[in-house]
């Protein structure tokens, strides 16, 4: 965060009045298929309020600002201190977590509107709530795991250095969350798992699959991953926008990664053709 | 031949340690949770997890000390014997997880790198960062997905468990429903493991996430399992209030140097650097000259409750003090507590380096859960031991076995047969209070050394001679059928009118999570438990009337909110009265009616049962297993006797 925002975080805190109304303005869909609608709520605002404090507020009165009644807002959420991903959304434009968006900062005046949305690269289940279950699915075809002999008694893992340490802990805190996704221009929506395995993967499991890369006993799968990472949707599909590093709430090196796995992928090209 | 299987209920480190467990025995496991598991709530771990080490052991520390801390720490409650075995088996576990990739800090030359925490004279904690539990879910949840992807285990997430099956006295399945679809099944199981977590929404707003409801646990309860020490739950003293949560402060802001205060005059409005030395309170400090604001933890917590709801001091008239840090050097600051004064930060908006951090207590933890059973290990002294001296060679060696039967099939088993419970959902190893960093290793304990159990239970004869696969659909279906009629009759209350407040599922949940607060945290007293009861009484009736503000057949979340609320409400009912009943003080329980432990009468599980035709709980009390150490005054070597010794907590234990 540069040292402006920083500036005018606080000077919005700062000018914050709690018991003020701003305005949630959200974007509604019912399900697959079905058509979006925006509802505005009047919500006030207490000390310490976040979209997950106002959300759960539309819900015990899911009144609109017309004073239409209506259904509580659906989202996703889970420990709400941003370190398990679930609660991400686009906020104003921009996607986060939600637990972490404070409204003191986002709407520091009475009447201002902040507009949430589902993310839009992957399929909505209910209003805000979004199905990232390809995340997940780019894990296994990258075999993102050590792959360790049983879970007997067989003695310590490999010694590593601290520097060593500190790079994999911070590919590790990756959450699963999908910001980077959905800020990339090449990531695309893709509603049916059939075309997953042929489409662009993303930072997030070229974050994953260095992690792996980078671990003596995960490095036995290593040449398995660069083969997907060399396959369509792969390095080579990356356009270099550089959006995911800087949408990345745990601050992963992504950009970084991709650089080291198209390196990687371009010594397996050559080994390979040599060898084959 | 019908093949055999495994249900996993909770993807959190105790479901996947399980799921790893069983299928690397060869048994197919289908594994629920609520959520993709890697969300689960283990990720809010920060502290690291504890086990004996080599360098430690050259200090002269063993897995047997680690073992009598905390028996110690718990203050005598939990059953003793499991708990060696845990103490036994967590060198094990640590190596494990090293194998698996886990990035545990390191030293210079590359070994795991160890700190102090509470409870211990020695450096016994794992640690990796500031996300231990993060760290460790991720390294199970990719051993999971590997067996996953050869069809080992068969994820269903976003599923929600609604009820066990029981079929001639055994749990042979369950039926849970697709959150999204809302389709509502049965799934058949030789063996059910419960992995579900604790109960922090009953209180409202906790420490924990927030799909740590209860509600399996109690849809559990409710269909004949017991209920060991639900009264037993852990409020942390220092936790940052959020609108929608209460997101832990850790204790090393107050090592660190942090004072506790408020102001001195009640509603004075001023901001906190306005005020002068003499305007404000430093209650710690001057209540508890010589251990000011780092007295035991359980002491800060009931203070600073005293101050804010008994004497109405709170900042602002809230329920809240002043963790001041501005005193000190900003830079010594942010080099000793960057991590944690960034959280704060990031949630309050306030640089804590400048600004006092504004923090109260937070419920934190469950002791109590689903009660279980095991067979004893091989360790039995002739008479119980007295406490072990620190530093001291340790009368056993660490041999496995010693404290639990290894693979014996009631290891974990609740009192349903084939209804297994792991990690904090279960009641076991932690007894009236937990100590810090040994959460995380009693979750994946009992997922690997209790997992043994489960494989040998589905595979023994009288279970694999009559699979559930090869039963008759009747049971089945019969628990399916009355999931969904009680699904379908909540649904149909859902009205588009202006609902009424007193019906409101939110409304509801709400008022329970202050009166569970109000009651059953900090401080306890008969009367105030026998009220809290006639309240849970009132919204139980009120929740028999309870009417949904959706309608919808597809992802309904306030469908399962309020289906939920009814659970929460039989938990709720099962802490007062194991309160109530419970007329001393030990560990997290403090009742100010009984202020000292009582031996005598109190070293004994509350156990709860719930009667299916009146809807309540009763209680009553069971002895323990106190075999192996004499229970001895919990003093943490303090001198001071004007305080209630036996009640000291160890400074560090989360």
């Amino acid at each position: 965060m540069t040292t402006t925002d920083h500036a005018a975080r606080a000077a919005a805190r700062r000018s914050a009045k709690p018991g003020r109304k701003v305005l949630i303005r959200v974007k509604r869909c019912e399900g697959p298929g079905k058509p979006s609608r925006f509802e505005t709520f009047a919500v006030t605002i207490e000390r310490g309020a976040n979209i997950i404090s106002c959300l759960q507020q539309i819900a015990a009165n899911p009144v609109t600002v017309e004073g239409t009644r209506t259904t509580p807002v659906v989202w996703d959420s889970g420990c709400l201190e941003e370190v398990c991903g679930a609660c991400t959304m686009i906020i104003n434009g921009k996607v986060r977590q939600s637990c972490s968006c404070l409204i003191d900062e986002y709407a520091p005046a009475e009447g201002d509107v902040i507009t949430l949305e589902p993310m839009s690269k992957f399929p909505v289940v209910r209003d805000l709530w979004v199905d990232r279950s390809r995340m997940f699915h780019n894990l296994k075809r990258l075999r993102a795991w050590v792959p360790i002999d049983g879970t007997y008694s067989l003695g310590a893992g490999p010694r590593e250095s601290p520097d060593a340490q500190e790079a994999r802990y911070k590919l590790s805190t990756c959450m699963t969350c999908g910001c980077c996704l959905d800020a990339c221009p090449q990531f695309l929506l893709a509603e049916s798992p059939a075309s997953w395995d042929t489409s662009f993967v993303g930072a997030q499991a070229f974050g994953q699959a260095l992690l792996f890369n980078s671990h003596s006993t995960g490095a036995q799968l290593k040449n398995d991953r660069l083969e997907v990472l060399m396959g369509p949707g792969g390095v080579v599909d990356c356009g270099n926008a550089q959006n995911c590093v800087k949408v990345c709430p745990k601050e992963i090196p992504l950009t970084e990664a991709i650089a080291s796995l198209g390196r990687a992928v371009t010594i397996r090209g050559f080994t390979r053709f040599f060898t084959s | 031949m019908s093949e055999l299987r495994v249900i996993v209920v909770g993807g959190g480190l105790a479901g996947l340690a399980a799921a790893v467990r069983i299928a690397e025995a060869g048994l197919p496991v289908d594994l629920f949770s609520v959520v993709p598991v890697k969300r689960s709530h283990s990720v809010c771990a920060q502290g690291g997890i504890n086990a004996c080490n080599e360098v430690a052991r050259q200090q002269g520390y063993s897995e047997y000390e680690h073992f009598d801390e905390t028996i110690y720490g718990g203050d005598f409650l939990a059953d003793q014997h499991p708990v060696l075995e845990m103490a036994n088996w967590a060198p094990r576990i640590i190596d494990l997880l090293d194998r698996m990739g886990v990035p545990f800090n390191r030293t210079s030359e590359g070994y795991r790198d160890l700190r102090l925490f509470g409870g211990s004279l020695f450096k016994r904690t794992h640690f990796a960062g500031a996300t231990t539990g993060q760290q460790l879910i991720y390294a199970l949840d990719e051993q999971v997905r590997r067996y996953e992807s050869e069809g080992k285990v068969t994820k269903y997430e976003f599923w929600e468990f609604l009820a066990p099956v029981l079929c001639d006295g055994r749990c042979v399945g369950i039926v849970a429903q697709d959150m999204r679809t809302m389709q509502t099944r049965a799934f058949r199981a030789d063996a059910v493991v419960m992995a579900t977590g604790g109960c922090g929404l009953v209180f409202g707003k906790s420490t924990n996430s927030i799909i740590c409801n209860g509600a399996a646990a109690a849809r559990c309860f409710r269909a004949g399992a017991h209920y060991g020490n639900p009264e037993m739950i852990q409020v942390h003293p220092t936790a940052i209030p959020g609108a929608d949560k209460l997101r832990l402060m850790s204790e090393s802001a107050r090592g660190e140097g942090g004072r506790v205060w408020v102001p001195r005059r009640r509603g004075d409005t001023r901001a906190p650097r306005d005020i002068a030395e003499a305007d404000r309170f430093y209650f710690l400090e001057e209540k508890y000259p010589a251990y000011g604001n780092i007295v035991p933890r359980d002491i800060a917590t009931r203070e600073i409750f005293d101050i804010c709801v008994n004497q109405g001091m709170g900042v602002s008239g809230e329920n809240q003090v002043y963790l001041d840090l501005t005193h000190k050097d900003p830079d010594y600051l942010t080099r000793k507590l960057g991590g944690i004064l960034e959280i704060y930060e990031k949630f309050v908006g306030e640089d804590p380096r400048y600004t006092p951090m504004k923090i109260f207590p937070a419920v934190h933890y469950s002791m109590g859960g689903l009660w279980t059973t095991y067979t004893p290990g091989s360790y039995a002294p002739a008479a119980p031991r007295t406490k072990h001296k620190s530093g001291s060679a340790p009368p056993l060696n660490a041999a496995i076995g010693q404290g639990m039967q290894p693979g014996a099939l009631n290891n974990a088993m609740t009192n349903i047969q084939g209804l297994y419970a792991f990690g904090e959902v279960s009641f076991a190893y932690h007894g009236a209070n937990r100590l810090g960093a040994n959460a995380l290793l009693s979750c994946i304990f009992d997922g690997l050394f209790c997992g043994s159990s489960v494989v040998n239970y589905v595979r023994s004869e009288g279970v694999s001679a009559r699979p559930a696969s090869g039963m008759q659909p009747g049971a089945f279906d019969a628990a399916a059928e009355g999931q969904v009629k009680a699904g379908a009759a909540l649904l149909a209350t859902a009205t588009d009118a202006p609902g009424d407040k007193a019906t409101n599922p939110y409304v509801i949940g709400k008022e329970l999570g202050d009166e569970m607060t109000a009651a059953c945290t900090v401080v306890r007293t008969e009367a105030r438990l026998k009220q809290c009861l006639v309240k849970l009484a009132e919204l139980k009736d009120r929740y028999a009337k309870v009417q949904l503000s959706d309608g919808a057949g597809w992802s309904n979340q306030a469908f399962g909110y309020a289906r939920a609320v009814g659970d929460m409400l039989a938990i709720a009912e099962a802490i007062a009265k194991g309160a109530e009943v419970r007329k001393e003080s030990r560990g997290a329980h403090y009742r100010t009616d009984f202020p000292d432990r009582n031996d005598a009468e109190f070293t004994k599980t509350t156990l709860a049962s719930y009667d299916a035709t009146s809807g309540a709980a009763s209680i009553s009390l069971v002895p323990i297993d106190a075999s192996l150490i004499v229970p001895t005054a919990r003093t943490y070597g303090k001198k001071d006797t004007e305080k209630p010794e036996a009640k000291a907590q160890p400074a560090g234990a989360v």
